[in-house]
């Protein structure tokens, strides 16, 4: 080390360029910042979140928005109970959910275990498309199409409801379960499926019995990504199920999701700053909250209950 | 071992019944392909009935004119312009900045918390509802930042939402590049630069373009974070600035169809099947260069 | 001129230190292999291909009942490929195509008629590497029982499975507890074993069960191998010579030609194999040439 040369006896070729590295540097610096980009987002839907949510706090008590079970800040008596419009999301998102999960399930379970490889990959695209179409057309689908084909069916549907928005957005997310479930089943290693064969086991058995409880973790958490998904739906709910606040669990009638509701306001002339306009925003932050703890509940379901096969 | 133990229980004791688990397993089979037709018959029913609504109004003054309170004066003009001026800012915004995201992530950044914290907090930014963009938006970029409820504020919008898709695609392009690329750079005196540069980008540049046009299709259909930060509805101009106020196609779809009259339903569809043909015109092109990157590696 | 070529081979076969140990020395090997009378087994003309390749050529072969009867082979040689005809596990794989016999039983287990699901209810098989289900020890081997519609006590079927592959004094207290997955490489292939015991099988067919596991694990599945021997008919294909040499009754050695389809070459007692191969190409591989 002490015999090392120094820069003045180094051959130019060996040396380092100043310009080269700096140039290295730059860039570097330069992706980090791109990369950084990502995390200012969450803390930018935070902080304007929690900004706006704490001035509307400001104005009405926090145990009025989780205790009263009416929505009426339009009205000349405003209440600001959230109940009748985290209902009318629930109610919306099971109804979709009921259909997705069986759909998507089976689905899943056919094109992973049953179908050939030529059908699955002229399948699986072709449902993929069906996560593509904006959801706007969806609520269009809905509202004047689904609707009226129920409205056979259902006595007393009216024009907006739960049923065909809530139907529509589970076709939305049955490419969704879908997908994400088959990738969970075709990740159960082949020598599982062989073990079962090998004692007997029937292609159906094989598939319920051994490769799906063995993909349960991924297969629940594309469930709650499709939850997740429904919950957060606007353009569907907006269009299809009503802009009618009220507590009611009745799928024929019209009701406002949470979503529904941020429509609705950000469509009038609702003056900057109002009680109005900070209401979006508190609605929006349990939206973003529910969601958020969907979304770190099906990662955590994941790490947990992954097997580990060597 | 085995002679203390009594032998096992002969073939007598058990019943198999095959016929019927083969039964279940063929029933199972019909509803597996049920399943995957009612999906694929929802998709065919609603292009057909946006179809048939959609032809009588399918003429070019439907993409010249500008919209009207008369449902046949009424056009897509405004929205087809205003969606084309955002894209055109979307694009260019969150094409550099996502990809440059993936290569630090992929290329730079060691495996170290900084890394894990960024990726998992894109992955959670995928999963943010969208309207909870149109919420940022509101607050940061047309309050705070006074761009008022500009082409700008929702490109700019539309750009952080379709960020975290570009940024997952991009990643995936680049690790599918072989590791003995980047060594034969570095064994010829390149810099990690000089590597990415000259020949990972090129090699993973199909795949990138695919994620992009993927997330640009998302975009051009996203309408409740144009809602939200006040993107107008009824329009009878183009934006000449990127200042301007705008409409965009989704949204003249969501207006005509608030309406209550039929016509407007019919004109909606008309609108629905034009942004139906642009995203399936990008969806096509997506699928081509996948399908030329797959050849390319296979080869 | 001399029979140069066998003179200096000779010698080097006695001395060479390749010459994988005798295990049975007490029993003296008989000149010539006795035929076998009532075959648990008999492959008739068995060929298999894999879309256009052919991978297996006109096999015959009598498995002889409660017998150890060991498959090697240089790899690619169709070994895996013939026991996993047995079982008609090859079906598995699209566009696979058999041609010929299997008779077990006096059933030509290739018959239009026959059902390969019931097939492999009688033919247990055990895997190259363990692959218990991500289940309890207890599910894992009441799996085959359930499925197939067993009659008696669950309970008794599972202790005794257990207790046949010599796992039970180590897995009787968390049964219902413990994933299958948690026990050692070894302990997850007994269990695997026990498994294939619990359908009650006339046959065990066994992919090189020993090769994901340390030299003590083989050890007690040898142990345990040559103990099953005693009331099931037992097929193990292995690349390891001497554990062929230790276990098998009987052993038959396949390889694969230029046309890469493979080929039974030599079929006898394991001693006669081993000491006195009568085709040169068996010679070359036993004494390491090749393989």
């Amino acid at each position: 080390m002490q015999q090392a040369p120094t820069a003045g006896e180094l051959p130019k070729l060996l040396r380092r360029d100043r310009m080269r590295d700096l140039r290295e540097r730059a860039i570097g610096a330069a992706l980090l910042t791109a990369a950084a980009v990502g995390a200012l987002t969450t803390a930018g839907i935070i902080l304007s979140l929690a900004g706006e949510t704490i001035r509307f706090f400001g104005q009405v008590p926090i145990v009025d928005f989780f205790t009263e079970t009416e929505w009426t800040p339009l009205f000349s008596i405003q209440k600001f109970g959230v109940w009748p419009l985290v209902s009318a999301t629930v109610l919306t998102s099971a109804i979709a959910l009921l259909l997705a999960v069986p759909v998507g399930l089976i689905a899943a379970i056919y094109l992973s275990e049953f179908a050939t490889l030529h059908v699955r990959s002229l399948f699986k695209p072709m449902l993929e498309v069906l996560a593509g179409v904006p959801t706007v057309v969806y609520g269009f689908f809905a509202l004047t199409v689904i609707t009226p084909f129920l409205q056979g069916f259902v006595p007393g549907l009216s024009t907006f409801n739960a049923l065909s928005a809530g139907f529509v957005m589970g076709v939305m997310i049955i490419p969704l379960v879908a997908s994400l479930s088959e990738d969970a089943l075709s990740a159960v290693p082949v020598s599982l499926r062989e073990g079962a064969y090998a004692m007997g086991a029937t292609r159906f058995e094989v598939a319920t019995r051994v490769v799906f409880p063995a993909a349960i973790s991924g297969v629940i958490a594309s469930i709650i990504l499709a939850l997740s998904r429904a919950v957060g739906e606007t353009m569907i709910v907006a269009i299809a199920a009503g802009m009618n606040p009220i507590l009611s669990f009745d799928p024929r009638v019209p009701i406002e999701t949470m979503t529904a509701y941020i429509v609705q306001i950000s469509l009038g002339d609702t003056p900057y700053g109002s009680l109005s306009y900070l209401t979006i925003f508190a609605v929006g932050s349990t939206l973003f909250f529910m969601t958020f703890l969907m979304n770190v509940l099906s990662f955590w379901v994941v790490r947990r209950f992954r097997e580990v096969y060597d | 071992m085995a002679a203390e133990t009594p032998a096992l229980p002969g073939a007598e004791l058990f019943h198999p019944r095959v016929r019927l688990r083969k039964g279940l397993g063929s029933a199972f089979l019909v509803l597996g392909v049920a399943s995957v037709v009612f999906g694929l018959a929802m998709l065919a029913f609603l292009v057909f009935d946006v179809v048939e609504r959609a032809i009588p109004w399918l003429r070019v003054e439907f993409l010249t004119q500008f919209d009207s309170r008369f449902s046949d004066r009424a056009g897509i003009k405004a929205g087809l312009y205003g969606t084309a001026y955002m894209m055109f800012f979307t694009i260019l915004i969150s094409f550099p900045l996502g990809v440059m995201s993936a290569i630090y992530l992929e290329e730079y950044a060691r495996d170290s918390w900084p890394k894990t914290v960024i990726q998992i907090n894109i992955a959670n930014l995928a999963g943010v509802p969208s309207i909870v963009y149109g919420l940022l938006g509101l607050t940061v970029f047309v309050r705070w930042m006074a761009l008022g409820r500009s082409v700008l504020a929702g490109a700019l919008t539309m750009a952080l939402l379709v960020l975290p898709i570009i940024i997952v695609a991009t990643q995936e392009a680049l690790r599918a590049v072989p590791s003995s690329i980047r060594d034969a750079s570095y064994g010829v005196g390149a810099t990690r630069w000089q590597t990415i540069w000259h020949h990972v980008l090129p090699q993973a540049l199909p795949g990138i373009l695919t994620g992009n046009i993927l997330a640009a299709s998302r975009a051009i259909g996203e309408t409740a974070p144009l809602i939200t930060i006040g993107a107008l509805t009824f329009v009878p101009f183009t934006p000449q600035s990127p200042l301007d106020r705008f409409t965009a196609l989704p949204i003249q779809i969501f207006n005509w169809t608030s309406k209550p009259q039929a016509e407007f339903h019919d004109l909606a569809a008309a609108a629905i099947l034009t942004l139906l043909v642009v995203l399936l015109t990008m969806n096509s092109l997506a699928i081509l260069l996948r399908n030329r990157a797959v050849r390319r590696r296979a080869g | 001129m001399h029979h140069v070529t066998e003179e200096t081979i000779e010698p080097r076969v006695a001395a060479g230190s390749s010459h994988p140990p005798r295990v049975r020395v007490g029993i003296p090997a008989p000149a010539v292999d006795e035929p076998i009378e009532h075959p648990a087994i008999e492959v008739r003309k068995l060929s298999l291909w894999y879309g256009p390749k052919r991978a297996l050529g006109e096999i015959d072969l009598k498995i002889a009942a409660k017998k150890i009867t060991s498959l090697i082979g240089p790899s690619g040689c169709g070994k895996s490929t013939l026991l996993r005809s047995i079982n008609r596990m090859n079906e598995l794989i699209p566009r696979v195509r058999t041609e010929g016999e299997v008779i077990v039983d006096g059933v030509n287990i290739y018959d239009r008629r026959v059902d390969p699901v019931v097939v492999r209810r009688s033919i247990g098989m055990v895997f190259q590497k363990p692959n218990p289900f991500p289940k309890t020890i207890y599910e894992n081997v009441a799996f085959g029982a359930r499925i197939n519609g067993y009659g008696g006590s669950m309970d008794e079927l599972v202790e005794r499975s257990l207790r046949q592959a010599a796992l039970w004094d180590e897995v009787k207290d968390d049964l219902k507890k413990k994933s299958g997955l948690a026990l050692s490489g070894g302990q997850q292939q007994r269990l695997c074993i026990a498994r294939a015991l619990a359908t009650s099988p006339d046959v065990i067919l066994m992919d090189e069960p020993c090769s994901a596991l340390d030299p003590i694990a083989t050890q007690r599945i040898e142990d345990l191998m040559v103990e099953l021997a005693r009331e099931y008919t037992i097929v193990i294909v292995t690349h390891n010579m001497q554990q062929a040499a230790r276990v098998a009754d009987r052993t038959a050695f396949m390889l694969a030609g230029d046309d890469l389809v493979g080929r039974l070459v030599e079929y006898g007692l394991t001693d006669q194999i081993f000491t006195s191969p009568r085709d040169s190409r068996t010679e070359a591989y036993i004494t390491g040439r090749f393989g």
